[in-house]
């Protein structure tokens, strides 16, 4: 009973990961209809916006301690961030500490710039252009960029931690008043957990309740109608690009405590973003996080040691198996519009 | 009649060939012993490492080692390892008075691309001898690749048993360490520290490298006592491991067992660390993790987390013998930081390969190889190290080490906690672990 | 002429005399010149680009007619060298079984997710296929390793229980792959001046095979079927109305095409007896779309090019190092050459995916037809000047 509340508990982690990255580019590619393969990159370039801005707050300068050697028994250079000379060691210890939450601060912005630039600079010139040339292109893209990123931060992967206040783990089976220390979550995956349901919440409230989503949702229906009423539905897939950059971002800000950053983590959550966006039914922003939360809680279940004891290597390929089914049940996959991306 | 030709080979009947322009000559060799024999005033190796990837920054760094072995062979720079090294015939201008010259490529960590990019060094540039690597499924297939080209093949960064066990290669030669002898090293340390009453929760990569770790380290563990509840195999891809680390929590298991490497072990150790397993106390004793093949470049992606874990390496900048000072002086004043054990390991292979040439004064692989087995040296970080010549394999000291708890830079990630001697981890050639290859015969192509 | 038009005829022809002469062609600079490094006439590499010309063509049969994208095609290509490595290890070293199985064994396996995918249509096809090729490519790299050998790759050893050969040669090595006793791997090489052009019998395989598939590929896109193909692409829905079913059309091409997967795998394990898993990842899947794609989907000759363009960049620069970049510029002042050594670096060697990335962004900016464009671009700007030419000589005549 433990193990299965645990697994939902890891599925719907997972689930808010898989439905936030897939949020994002359902909003690209299931309903501005442009393949865009450059979303992982979206994704890992949020996540060295943490690990940026890290190196910003850690900025340092050095003093030589002779007292100590270094590898080659030169005296060894002290490093001292800037932040923590001018604020004091405390403070300056403790704004470094939290610089993955304040990353969210810093990626907005950045990541909106770049949905904008990108859209402006190359994707407009694709709306028209048949889906393989808009494959070649983003895929360039996405290769571009995470050469740029390589180039600049190396290969490995980079430590990014969470604030030490999210250190440790939450005990719900004390709570629940159940045994202490069995059912217990790190504090940083349930607020992965509850930021990620903020954002598709606003996500949804943005393009339900405002007079500019309604104008977007009707100009994914139908494009020019919308034009033909004088609206500038252009300026709109712009900005709407821009957000969902900013969301794939943001996604991965929150992520890199759990998952070190690599210049190739991009290219790992491709697949599956798609698949899940797939799954879920193309042009419904609903499918893409109702599949990402099912595919989560799925691939965990298939994790339990009683399961893959029964078939051996299920959790290698639960979610294409699940994708499979579904897609074969489910024509347009969970929620899917009639007529997007059918032929 | 084999007509395996190569370019190098054809440059010196070439220059015959360009007597009579007009007069295609048609080469079919007999004419060389071996494939791609040196000829004009200077010897070619191939060094095939990733340059993409998750573990490019690894194979740059081997690069940075075997640019700086070519420096030293050809009597520039410092010459490094060549003034420690017990072995005294080479003299600091290149290989048999040939001058060393070297092409790269990329294995991309994919077994195709490996041989691809070796394949591409063997044809078209004449290289008489390939190096580095990242990975032993890269090892095993360009291992492959170069027993049946007839060129020698001195591994980069392998640790898998296989590699020297069921799919050894007689012109293949590895100096790295492998998972048995981590194993075995380890496992004394692990009883002493957190005694031999413990029971062992193992993750496994689910490929080859980890299946024959979990192997090794599961069989030294429980020779010492310990009890392995369960073993837990990952698929390689995964990045988000939190649904293998909660069922630990529901067992009475003690210790974790990451047989993992790289970005898997970055993750894994960091989400166990977030889910607070070293926090627990189970049985009455603190949880412990265990890491058994530790990667210092890649260490640094799981930051705080390393503190404090025990793992096993084949080298470190930090020990004190003459061999490692001279090699990270010269390798840290060229580029300004510590090498990495990938690093060493390319650098003391590439010198090992040079010195077997020197000793047997022939290029010929069949000769080198000759030279290489048994061979008996020191000098080159590692104190005595025998290359075995039942599986080509070096037999040295294996150290264990600990996450370091203040370390004063970023390259101080580690403590070696024990140097554990050579004999404690040697096996029978016929070891089970290790059987079910041959050698075969050595093969000099042409 | 074949059963071709003029027109084909003479594209048949000049990609017969590319083949032929290959060896001459990608070797234009002495081997001892530092252009030497942009060589490709290296029995590896011309290998590649007829091997995965073959994976371009077929796959262009099945998207550039019918416009369905598969993103899960390495499968078959995976599949096919499996086949081959076995049939290696199993009955003999000759390639003439091991690539028959390999294009039966794929062409089945085709069939089975052609069958099922095939349900669905334009993206969700896509992720069909792309869901089944990454489940043997997880699987083939974990539990199927009694069957694959895992990331290692499937290898011939010295103790394969060969039925029709030996299991090891009289000198101790493992035999090598031949047809009909003519090795493989045997390369004769011709000097000429500084010269070196090496003609290998592996090559000349695969480029034979290479003209049958392309042939048989040119017989596709003008037969009856393959107009039917191109009705799928254009409206399948007024098709399906008009009463005609156009499933069995269309699941004979992607059988085809993955046919055409499994040959370019048995011929990978022909030159080169290993398997590895990686050929099915989504990756390897991607890398024949974007051949395709960057060549020209649709044309003939287009996957050809496209695929020839990505292996010479995977393999020439990858290769160049800043010791290379050194003997270039050393003619330069120091400064100089540093700068210019520090701007190229970036784009060769280590950062070669960097230089692939952008050539992926301006072909299809500006050559939305692909590489075949480009070329009809330069012929027309040729012709232009011809017809330009003709007409300033006519004008004095009236």
């Amino acid at each position: 009973m433990d193990a299965i509340i645990l697994q939902i508990l890891n599925g719907l982690d997972k689930g808010s990961a898989y439905a936030l990255i897939a949020l994002g580019l359902t909003l690209i590619f299931g309903t501005l209809g442009v393949v865009n393969f450059a979303h992982g990159a979206l994704f890992m370039i949020g996540a060295f916006c943490a690990v940026t801005l890290n190196k910003i707050l850690n900025l340092s300068f050095e003093t030589l301690d002779p007292t100590r050697t270094d590898f080659l028994g030169n005296p060894l250079k002290v490093k001292t961030p800037y932040v923590e000379s001018w604020f004091g060691p405390d403070v300056g210890a403790a704004i470094i500490d939290w610089s993955v939450p304040l990353a969210i601060l810093f990626s907005i912005p950045v990541m909106i710039a770049i949905g904008f630039i990108m859209e402006r600079g190359l994707i407009k010139h694709f709306y028209r252009r048949p889906h393989a040339d808009q494959i070649l292109v983003t895929f360039g893209l996405a290769i571009v960029l995470q050469e740029l990123i390589k180039h600049y931060f190396g290969a490995n992967q980079i430590a990014t931690p969470a604030p030490d206040a999210f250190r440790g783990s939450f005990d719900f089976g004390a709570m629940l008043g159940l045994d202490p220390n069995v059912i217990i979550y790190p504090y940083w995956r349930l607020v992965y957990f509850a930021f990620a349901a903020v954002i598709i919440g606003g996500v949804f409230a943005f393009l339900q309740f405002t007079t500019f989503g309604m104008v977007v949702r009707a100009g994914m229906a139908d494009r020019e109608t919308v034009g033909l009423l004088g609206i500038n539905i252009d300026r709109r897939f712009t900005i709407m690009f821009g957000i969902a950059a900013a969301v794939a971002g943001m996604a991965g800000v929150m992520y890199a405590p759990i998952n070190s950053p690599n210049y190739h983590m991009g290219m790992d959550f491709l697949v599956l973003s798609f698949v899940v966006v797939v799954v879920g039914g193309m042009g419904s922003l609903p499918g893409a996080v109702l599949a990402g939360f099912l595919l989560g809680v799925l691939e965990s279940f298939a994790s339990m040691n009683a399961i893959k004891s029964l078939i051996p290597g299920i959790d290698q390929i639960i979610i294409y198996v699940a994708a499979i089914i579904i897609l074969l049940m489910r024509p347009r996959g969970l929620m899917g519009r009639k007529g997007v991306m059918e032929d | 009649m084999s007509k395996l030709l190569t370019r190098r080979g054809l440059l010196k009947t070439g220059a015959i060939g360009s007597a009579g322009l007009a007069m295609p000559t048609i080469f079919t060799s007999a004419a060389h012993a071996f494939t791609n024999a040196p000829t004009g005033g200077s010897v070619t190796l191939g060094f095939n490492v990733p340059q993409s990837g998750p573990y490019a920054d690894e194979g740059a760094d081997e690069l940075r080692a075997f640019q700086l072995a070519v420096e030293h062979l050809n009597g520039d720079g410092d010459g490094g390892m060549l003034q420690t090294f017990s072995s005294k015939v080479l003299e600091g201008n290149g290989i048999l008075g040939k001058k060393v010259e070297y092409v790269t490529g990329d294995t991309q960590t994919k077994s195709d691309a490996a041989r691809a990019s070796a394949k591409s060094m063997i044809e078209k540039d004449g290289a008489i001898m390939i190096s580095g690597g990242s990975s032993s499924g890269v090892a095993v297939a360009v291992q492959g690749l170069c027993q049946e080209a007839g060129v020698i093949f001195m591994s980069g960064l392998t640790h898998s048993n296989d590699t020297t066990g069921k799919d050894k290669k007689a012109n293949g030669f590895r100096h790295f360490f492998n998972a048995y002898m981590s194993g075995a090293a380890l496992a004394p340390v692990l009883a002493k520290n957190y005694g031999t009453d413990r029971k062992a929760y193992h993750l496994t990569a689910d490929y080859t490298w980890g299946w024959t770790q979990e192997e090794s380290i599961k069989a030294a563990t429980e020779a010492l006592g310990w009890t392995t509840v369960n073993t837990v195999r990952t698929p390689l891809a995964a990045t988000d491991f939190s649904s293998y680390i909660t069922p630990i929590l529901q067992t009475d298991a003690d210790v974790l067992i990451l047989n993992h490497y790289g970005g898997n072990m970055v993750n894994s150790l960091t989400q166990a660390v977030q889910f607070g397993l070293r926090d627990k106390v189970v049985n009455g004793k603190q949880f412990e993790i265990v890491v058994p093949l530790y990667s210092r470049l890649m260490a640094r992606g799981a930051g705080e987390n390393v503190k404090g874990i025990y793992g096993s390496t084949n080298w470190h900048w930090s020990l004190q013998d003459e061999g490692t000072k001279a090699f990270v002086k010269s390798f840290g004043t060229k580029y300004g930081f510590p090498p990495s054990q990938a690093a060493h390991t390319c650098y003391v292979q590439t010198l090992l390969y040079a010195d077997a040439v020197a000793r047997a004064k022939s290029f010929n692989p069949c000769d080198v190889g000759a030279a290489l087995e048994g061979y008996e040296f020191d000098g080159l970080g590692n104190g005595k190290t025998l290359y075995r010549a039942a599986d080509h394999q070096c037999f040295k000291d294996v150290l264990v080490v600990r996450g370091k708890e203040n370390p004063q830079s970023e390259f101080d990630l580690l403590e070696v906690v024990e140097v554990t001697p050579v004999d404690q981890v040697t096996y029978a050639p016929d070891h089970p672990m290790f059987a079910g290859g041959s050698l075969g015969a050595c093969n000099p192509g042409a | 002429m074949l059963g071709l038009g003029k027109k084909d005829f003479i594209l048949l022809g000049i990609v017969a005399a590319l083949v032929l002469l290959a060896p001459f062609i990608l070797n234009p600079f002495p081997a001892d010149s530092a252009l030497a490094q942009f060589n490709a006439g290296y029995p590896d590499l011309m290998q590649r680009f007829m091997i995965f010309g073959i994976f371009a063509v077929g796959f262009n049969i099945l998207f550039g007619l019918t416009g369905y994208l598969s993103f899960g095609h390495a499968a078959f290509l995976g599949v096919g060298s499996y086949s081959a490595v076995w049939m290696f290890k199993l009955l003999s070293m000759n390639v003439i079984p091991a690539i028959i199985l390999s294009v039966v064994v794929a062409g089945l396996f085709a069939l089975l997710i052609g069958f099922i995918s095939l349900r669905r249509s334009g993206i969700y096809f896509s992720i069909l296929t792309l869901a089944f090729a990454q489940m043997s490519f997880n699987l083939a790299y974990s539990v199927l390793t009694p069957l694959t050998n895992g990331e290692t790759g499937l290898q011939l050893t010295l103790e394969d229980p060969r039925i029709l050969g030996v299991s090891q040669t009289a000198a101790g090595g493992i035999p090598v792959t031949n047809l009909f006793g003519m090795e493989m791997r045997e390369t004769t090489t011709l000097t000429l001046g500084g010269w070196a052009f090496q003609f290998n019998n592996g090559y000349y395989l695969c480029g034979a095979l290479l003209l049958l598939a392309f042939y048989i590929s040119i017989r596709i896109f003008r037969s009856p079927f393959g107009l039917m193909l191109r009705a799928v692409k254009s409206n399948q829905t007024r098709l399906n109305y008009t009463g005609l079913n156009t499933k069995p059309y269309t699941l004979a091409a992607f059988v085809i095409s993955g046919m055409y997967a499994g040959l370019a795998g048995g011929l990978l394990a022909s030159m080169d007896p290993l398997a590895g898993a990686e050929r099915m990842q989504w990756t390897a899947s991607g890398e024949v779309v974007l051949m395709t794609i960057l060549g020209g989907a649709g044309t003939l000759i287009g996957p050809v090019l496209g695929a020839g363009f990505i292996k010479y960049f995977e393999n020439i620069f990858s290769k160049i190092n800043d010791n290379v970049l050194h003997s270039w510029f050393h003619i330069l002042p120091d400064s100089i050459e540093n700068a210019v050594i520090w701007v190229v670096e970036h784009f060769v060697g280590s950062g070669w995916h960097l230089t692939l990335g952008l050539l992926f962004m301006l072909v299809v900016t500006f050559l939305p037809g692909g590489l075949v464009q480009g070329g009809q671009k330069i012929g027309r700007l040729f012709r232009r000047r011809d017809a330009a030419a003709k007409a300033t000589q006519s004008t004095p005549a009236e």
